[in-house]
């Protein structure tokens, strides 16, 4: 392991390459739910921050959808201050554990990296990860709460969108609730990123901070049914955020799809990540699965269901209809499922799938797919290679093929303006929607993207939010 | 936390928990469904809702102890509270009128399907409740149900009250015309009576009980086939067409947890009550 010697002068050649993540092994982390990646140590963190160049147009902050100011924190490291190097990124980011884990800073933050032309870019997830753990560690800093504007403000589901946009409305003074259908806050940081990627304690404390600022938490409001949001309105809240993300499960449409054994990447995340299925018995909710999984799809969300059932003991197929180089998971995430054992088929979708005579699936049949040109967005078309059908033996299907917004708040608020195609809510680029008072970002206005995406659309929701707030500006597009 | 502020037993393992959640009362109407968790780290489990009091703030939901959620439930009592309860989900039931309506209502949804009779009731139509039970020890609800209905009849799987299965509506709908017919209980019953109604062309709607986690459209496993459409209990339901529904995909579904169910079940009575209790009941 590098980094032994902190300060240690190292030439040019060494400060390219970046300080490696301490990792369990794969051969033990396969039989665990703990996380993956360790974190640094004070001496690699510091080791790793010593690279930064300090530049004087530092490119790293524009890659960073919640404007984190990168420079400032990595030099409060680099000099030991971390109570202000996390002061600094909090001032921005209430969730900094959550984003230094899971994050896409390749092609964010680290891509705009001048360090990253010649060599590895400056590790700035892994450093914010390092402050944000360190303050956890030695007991959060209770906020100062702002004088009171007197605006009530409702923020619909508690997910990275809803929590941002609920932490930096809390710290301008305004009076928030956050609504949470299901029983537990967080959204996808609790249902959907396994505990080996993202703790969950380390959720709860993130979630604690935000109710700090002073922010209500509602569990168990599935806003649509037990208050829709003109009556949120009607009830004295001054604007609403809707932030509700994409929860409803794309399936393939094929044939064979209800048979047992199937499911959706969604169910199969709830049972174990929300609901701990990997304790059943000793937690109440099931999951079963087989010994030979295929997970369809190539996303994030695929790696997650894989590296879960390879954890639960099963040989795991990933099926991917295009190839390696067009996956759209994270690199590093790829790369910790193959350690992990996972095998990937390219260029291939299913057809139909066959069950035994109990309605579980048994079979599953798939046609070679052939990528054809590039469109304008770079993405390659496929489509599949005549009588090139093979059957696949198989006990547990997950499909992993994205996610839609859940329809009931568009049914439910009249008028709101959606995108027919997709059920997205339409917004401008601050968040608002056609309705007054009405704003909305994340996944249910852009349809299924990052965890930090849908945090910046919180933030500068927020902000157009204020400023209706304080100004009655942005009263509907 | 949701108190509980009574507690009936309706019949041997068949209870009735009436809670206060106010905001979940202002909203509940017949045909929807709330999601029950009893402690911290438990189960969601759907229930349908089979009263609610708005003034009072409570809302009640029936359920069978067969699982070893329902079986922990069955051990709460008045005045203890209850970790969630989320709701109102799914759609209401669409109460007009509609002229004749025959309502059935089997096993633990007798105590729901007693709430859309009431409600089918009072907006003007001619209610016909057919209560379904195993055997005259399970039936409950008889005189709510004469309140609520212009007529009542009783049936039993095994004939030790009422009329012996469900096959005597077929001459009552031979005979007497019915504009509607809404059905909640058992899925073989749901499936028997579609199957009844089907040759008289009378509207059917069965009220499906799949398994839910979530139960506000995230994890897809209460699909269902209706029609040739793939459609979801909890958010497109959880009332559909008996006609047009593919029964035995949903009881296959339905049971495609069974041995991780029991397992769970078994463990719980060990520890609580002493062990397998089969044949001394």
């Amino acid at each position: 392991m590098e980094g032994d010697e902190p300060r240690r002068k190292r030439n040019d050649k060494a400060l390219d390459e970046d300080i490696p993540m301490p990792r369990q092994e794969p051969e033990d982390r396969v039989k665990n739910f703990e996380e993956v990646a360790l974190g640094y140590t004070e001496e690699m963190a510091l080791a790793e921050a010593a690279r930064c160049l300090k530049c004087k147009n530092p490119q790293c902050q524009k890659g960073c959808p919640v404007e984190v100011p990168i420079p400032q924190f990595i030099d409060m490291i680099t000099q030991g201050k971390y109570d202000e190097g996390i002061s600094i990124i909090k001032s921005k980011n209430a969730l900094p554990a959550v984003c230094g884990r899971v994050c896409p800073q390749e092609q964010q933050c680290q891509k705009n990296c001048i360090r990253g032309k010649k060599g590895d870019p400056v590790n700035i997830g892994r450093l914010e990860r390092f402050l944000a753990d360190w303050e956890r560690e030695r007991g959060m800093k209770r906020p100062e709460r702002p004088a009171s504007t007197g605006k009530k403000v409702a923020i619909v589901g508690a997910g990275p969108s809803g929590l941002t946009a609920a932490s930096d409305l809390a710290k301008l003074g305004h009076e928030v609730t956050l609504f949470e259908a299901l029983h537990v806050a967080g959204g996808v940081l609790m249902y959907g990123i396994p505990e080996f990627r993202l703790p969950k304690e380390i959720v709860q404390k993130e979630i604690e901070y935000v109710q700090s600022l002073g922010v209500e938490l509602r569990l168990g409001n599935l806003i649509g049914r037990i208050h829709t949001i003109p009556e949120l309105l009607e009830q004295g809240y001054d604007a609403v955020y809707i932030g509700s993300g994409a929860g409803l499960p794309q399936w393939t449409g094929c044939p064979g799809e209800n048979l047992g054994g199937i499911y959706s990447a969604n169910e199969f995340l709830i049972r174990v990540n929300l609901m701990k299925a990997y304790n059943f018995p000793e937690s109440d909710t099931p999951i079963r699965i087989g010994k030979h999984v295929v997970v369809i799809g190539g996303g994030n969300v695929a790696m997650d269901c894989a590296r879960i059932s390879m954890r639960l003991g099963a040989k795991v197929c990933l099926n991917y209809r295009r190839s390696r180089n067009e996956l759209p998971a994270r690199r590093e995430e790829i790369e910790n499922a193959e350690e992990e054992g996972l095998i990937c088929n390219f260029l291939n979708a299913p057809v139909e799938f066959f069950g035994d005579d109990k309605g579980w699936v048994k079979t599953m049949r798939c046609t070679n797919m052939e990528l054809g040109e590039p469109d304008e967005k770079g993405r390659c078309s496929v489509t599949p290679i005549a009588c090139s059908e093979f059957d696949m033996d198989t006990d547990t299907v997950i499909v992993a093929i994205g996610q839609t917004p859940n329809p009931i708040i568009q049914r439910t608020t009249g008028g709101l303006r959606t995108n027919p195609r997709n059920g997205t809510i339409i917004v401008d680029e601050d968040g608002r929607t056609n309705l007054p008072g009405v704003f909305a970002g994340g996944d249910v206005a852009t349809g299924a993207a990052t965890v930090i995406s849908a945090m910046g659309a919180g933030k500068r929701a927020a902000k157009a939010m204020h400023d209706y707030l304080m100004n009655g500006k942005g009263a509907g597009q | 936390m949701y108190r509980i502020v009574s507690k009936e037993r309706l019949a041997h393992k068949h209870t009735l928990l009436t809670v206060e959640a106010p905001e979940v009362a202002a909203k509940a109407q017949a045909g929807q469904f709330l999601i029950v968790i009893p402690k911290a780290g438990g189960e969601r489990v759907p229930l349908s809702i089979c009263a609610y009091d708005r003034s009072k703030g409570t809302v009640s939901f029936a359920f069978h102890e067969v699982g070893k959620t329902t079986k922990e439930l069955g051990t709460f009592n008045e005045g203890q509270e209850l970790f969630n309860v989320t709701g109102p989900l799914g759609n209401p039931s669409e109460i007009r009128k509609y002229g004749r309506v025959l309502c059935v209502g089997g096993s633990i949804m007798i105590a729901p399907a007693l709430l859309q009779a009431k409600a089918l009731k009072e907006a003007g139509n001619e209610v016909v409740t057919v209560l379904a039970c195993r055997s005259e020890e399970f039936l409950f609800k008889k005189a709510e149900a004469e309140r609520y209905s212009d007529r009542v009849y009783v049936a039993s799987d095994d004939g030790t009250v009422g009329e012996k299965g469900l096959d005597f509506l077929k001459d009552i709908l031979a005979k007497e015309k019915f504009d509607r017919c809404t059905v909640i209980g058992p899925v073989v019953m749901m499936k028997k009576v579609s199957e009844l109604t089907k040759p008289f062309g009378i509207p059917t709607i069965v009220s499906l009980t799949p398994i839910m986690i979530d139960g506000m459209g995230m994890c897809g496993v209460c699909r269902v086939t209706v029609g040739e459409k793939m459609l979801f209990g909890c958010v497109d339901g959880p009332e559909f067409d008996g006609h047009k529904t593919n029964f035995d995909e949903l009881i296959k579904r339905q049971r495609s947890m069974l041995p991780e169910e029991r397992l769970s079940s078994l463990l719980w009575e060990r520890e609580h009550e002493g062990g397998c209790r089969c044949g001394r009941r």
